[in-house]
């Protein structure tokens, strides 16, 4: 019976051998896929345990902050955010029943401390506990208090401030907020359907017609394609028949041939619409697209909390291309299907600030971790280079003329010269807005100084009945204020 | 040889005291952030008690295999340390109850130093064995734990009676091959190319069969089930040399699973569960899927002790792996310390197991060498049907860790598994040892 008992014992090796392989598969495979799975709240409960860094503005105020309850294996961290709504967007929110969002949610992985395979396995070793490493933003907390309250006196709306040079965001303000440490109470209240949505953050996740702050991009299409130059003149009637419609000036000026500087101070619709269709669709889009348009804005937020801005066909829920039927004249001026977000629109008016080119924008600047000491510093990086320097100087002196003489002079700072472009779209019937027929998009973008650019802004208020330059100019001028006096 | 097999036992035992000792110190240092004298005073009274054991033993069976207890008392030591860790009064329970193990480990050391004698009564045993079995569907007494009817409770004892019976099952099967053996080669026959033993003894195998089918469907215990039909087709192939026999058992056993899997709902809904437990993630599928996430939680090294999360922190009420005491305890071992800790425990059951087959090698007469196999064998199959259920190799079932699980039965039935094992391991390495012993004590026995 021996031989059969050897055999027998080599069959139980084989077994456990078996076993050892399925523990293997789950501990250390598969680990990776299991800890991912929906239906596995443990990586939840243990990032709960473990002390989420901090996040800071710039100035070094606490935007968040990890505050322990309990004891023993009972002890968990909860989110504080001691500046309440000011930094709601686009900080977002951390907790265990609501998982996180927003900057939280992007930046997740630093702030619990999880660090490489390698780096984890020898803390295991070592017996070193797991902690979170704090961020340090590039919010400028007294711009987005100004940026807010202005906002809220204004409409619903949004305000973004970039650093031209860098990509920093400084400020990025969306009105409705709303308090990240009353999300337990309120989180259903606030997800119910109504106009104020103060959980969606309006800068990155709600798109607006653009209206006339998109001429910049018609204009830098037309210059970079060599379709113009500053001196180019276009016969600008009244109004011009566009596929079939009235395409009119405001109060159907007529301007007759016009330069660029004219059309742009005075917004002429009849200028862009022609120059759009002089410049054609595949420019267009070209240079649509190198300032950011048709792609995920290349920003440190995650994807659920951003959108894509472009001519947005609502019945497929796709951006079209340029190969796709549009009506070229009226996207040129901002209407037709294009919508785009806040982000966007700053992002366009800091690439023109920057000499053309566009650096991706950011919120972080350094992560530091338990110790002290920066584990990661923000390196600047050119997203793309959609104009050159010297199309960059024209649209500049355009964008002064805006501010100077043009429909933007509620945006001028005292001795300061600002550069901007108002933009007024209309949304008659937009359901967001409550259906009414005098209902506008209201915008402003820009920047300043205009020699030498410390701040690029976009704000937008939405279901205003007034202009751009009544509405949102006053912002942007406030904000900027506000940089650069803290410069 | 005499005092060299026990001193090798004694050294075996030092370092498992020292383990549980420095685990209860760890368990300890982390729950109360200061390390007391406690887990000191613990691990003195456990090494005080393996000593006193090691004296009996000493006297007893100064023969026996030197290694099976202390590898037994390494796996009691890490079931300790792993449920003073979940609950301290589940641990106070347990250790009580390894007392009592280690009182009926002496008792059946005393009383059965002729373990011949179970032969002669091995009738009254193997019903014994069944009316276990069938206990806890009697009314009154049976209990029913997860759909499974695994428990009896009689006055404040309660107990599972598929661990005794387990043993009982394996004295008459050695003890009935032992004797029939030959017969069911000799008169094999070959039809269709495949070796069938003679009909009228295919009836003992039909009956076994038809056992463990039964605990399937009624008392609802795939687990017992696997392991009792796994052990009989482990000594039919022992006993007879005959692979064909097993594929024949193992044919039936899986037409019989899949005849009742198909027809039999809870059968059924425990190999859906078993295939496909994110169907229904928070209901039947939520303890297994408990199970692989705090395996992965654990990694190659593990939490640490201490350092796993059973429950939701915060709220005690909210578990996230249900039964970690007692189904679920490997998958704990495997989150605190890892896909190292877990292969180290798998590795303590290949020794147990590599022992048990030692003394069934060495065992001279049939009873003995059978005994011994059967014994190992249904103690490594059932680590193997609770692991590879935690695991997902197999359906997850209710049978317990052996002497690592919280509770009574499987502590005190199977300390008396390790004395039968040692029972037959000193006889048979004191025959080795002395050539004239065996004639000597037929002629005693006679």
């Amino acid at each position: 019976m021996n031989r059969q008992i050897i055999k027998l014992f080599a069959f139980i090796v084989v077994l456990f051998g078996i076993l050892i392989g399925f523990t293997s598969y789950w501990s250390v495979f598969d680990a990776k896929n299991l800890k991912a799975q929906e239906v596995n709240r443990r990586p939840l409960f243990e990032q709960q345990q473990i002390p989420r860094g901090r996040i800071l503005a710039a100035d070094g105020t606490v935007i968040a902050k990890s505050v322990p309850e309990g004891h023993g294996s009972a002890l968990r961290y909860v989110r504080h955010y001691p500046q309440g709504a000011l930094f709601g967007h686009p900080i977002g929110y951390s907790y265990m029943k609501y998982g996180q969002t927003e900057f939280e949610q992007f930046h997740n992985g630093e702030l619990t401390g999880e660090e490489s395979e390698f780096g984890s396995i020898l803390d295991q070793l070592t017996g070193k506990k797991q902690e979170g490493e704090q961020i340090v933003t590039n919010l400028d907390p007294k711009a987005q208090e100004v940026a807010l309250h202005d906002l809220e006196a204004a409409g619903y709306g949004a305000v973004v401030a970039i650093e031209p040079s860098t990509g920093k965001v400084l400020v990025m303000a969306s009105n409705a907020p709303y308090n990240p440490n009353k999300v337990p109470e309120k989180i259903e209240h606030w997800n119910q359907a109504g106009v104020e949505a103060p959980l969606v953050n309006r800068a990155t996740f709600e798109r607006y017609p653009p209206g006339s702050t998109f001429k910049v991009v018609t204009a830098a299409a037309g210059l970079e394609s060599g379709t113009i130059t500053p001196e180019t003149t276009i016969n600008s009637p009244g109004m011009i028949i566009d596929e079939g419609h009235e395409l009119a000036n405001d109060y159907n000026q007529d301007w007759g041939p016009i330069s660029l500087d004219t059309a742009l101070t005075n917004s002429v619709n009849t200028y862009f619409g022609q120059l759009g269709q002089k410049v054609g669709q595949d420019a267009l889009f070209e240079t649509m697209e190198k300032f950011g348009f048709n792609a995920t804005p290349p920003i440190d937020l995650p994807e659920s909390s951003v959108l894509e801005s472009g001519v947005y066909d609502s019945e497929t829920g796709k951006m079209l291309t340029k190969h796709d039927p549009v009506d070229l004249a009226r996207v040129a001026i901002g209407q037709e299907r294009l919508l785009a977000t806040p982000l966007q629109i700053a992002m366009v008016a800091a690439a023109v600030a920057n000499k053309g080119k566009l650096m991706k924008p950011q919120i972080w600047n350094r992560v530091i971790n338990a110790d002290g000491s920066v584990t990661k510093r923000l390196s600047p990086t050119v997203y793309s280079e959609p104009i050159t320097a010297k199309t960059a100087e024209e649209l500049t002196t355009a964008m002064e003329g805006v501010v100077r003489e043009g429909t933007g002079t509620n945006a001028s700072i005292e001795g300061v010269p600002v550069a901007g472009k108002t933009g007024t779209a209309e949304t008659p019937y937009s359901k967001a807005c409550g259906g009414g027929t005098e209902q506008n998009q209201g915008w402003f973008m820009g920047f300043a100084p205009a020699n030498e650019p410390k701040v690029a802004i976009a704000a937008t208020v939405e279901c205003t009945t007034q202009f751009g330059n009544d509405v949102a100019a006053p912002i942007f001028r406030d904000v900027a204020e506000t940089i650069l006096a803290g410069e | 040889m005499k005092s060299g097999a026990r001193n090798r036992e004694l050294l075996a035992l030092i370092p498992v005291a020292a383990l549980l000792t420095a685990g209860f110190a760890g368990v300890f240092a982390q729950d109360h952030a200061k390390l007391g004298n406690a887990s000191l005073v613990y691990g003195a009274y456990f090494f005080a008690i393996c000593l006193a054991t090691h004296i009996y033993l000493r006297i007893r069976l100064p023969n026996a295999d030197p290694y099976l207890f202390p590898l037994a008392a390494l796996l009691t030591a890490i079931g300790l340390v792993m449920v003073y860790r979940i609950d301290q009064h589940l641990a106070r329970d347990q250790a009580n109850w390894f007392v009592i193990g280690l009182i009926l480990f002496a008792l059946t050391i005393q009383f059965l130093r002729d373990y011949e004698v179970l032969e002669r009564y091995r009738y009254l045993i193997a019903v014994g064995g069944l009316l276990l079995l069938l206990a806890p569907r009697l009314p009154g007494i049976g209990q029913q734990v997860n759909e499974a009817y695994l428990g009896v409770k009689i006055g404040p004892i309660a107990f599972q009676p598929a661990e005794f019976s387990k043993l009982a099952i394996i004295i008459f099967l050695a003890s009935y091959l032992r004797e029939n053996r030959e017969v069911l080669v000799v008169g094999a026959r070959r039809v269709l190319g495949v070796t069938l033993p003679p009909l009228k003894h295919f009836g003992p195998i039909l009956v076994v069969w038809g056992a463990s089918m039964f605990m399937l469907v009624f008392i609802r215990d795939l687990g017992s089930s696997l392991m009792f039909f796994a052990a009989f087709l482990a000594l039919l192939y022992v006993a007879t040399g005959r692979f064909s026999f097993v594929v024949i058992g193992m044919v039936m056993f899986v037409l019989g699973a899949w005849f009742f899997a198909t027809t039999v709902p809870h059968v059924h809904e425990r190999i859906e569960i078993w295939l496909h437990p994110f169907n229904d993630p928070l209901e039947s599928g939520y303890q297994i899927l408990g199970s692989i996430f705090s395996q992965a939680d654990g990694g190659l090294f593990g939490k640490g002790f201490g350092h796993a999360l059973i429950t939701v922190p915060g709220s005690p009420s909210q578990t996230l792996l249900p039964a970690a005491q007692t189904d679920m305890i490997y998958a704990l071992i495997v989150n605190e310390l890892g896909l190292f800790g877990g292969t180290g425990l798998v590795l303590v059951y290949l020794l147990v197991t590599a022992r048990g087959f030692k003394i069934a090698l060495l065992a001279s007469d049939g009873f003995s060498k059978l005994l011994a196999t059967g014994l190992t064998a249904v103690f490594a199959i059932q680590a193997f049907v609770i692991i590879g259920g935690v695991t997902r190799v197999i359906p997850l079932t209710g049978v317990t860790l052996p002497f690592v699980s919280y509770g009574g039965s499987s502590i005190v039935a199977n300390f008396v598994l390790i004395a039968l094992l040692l029972l037959v391991s000193d006889r048979a390495r004191r025959e080795a040892v002395e050539p004239g012993g065996r004639e000597a004590l037929a002629l005693g026995a006679s």
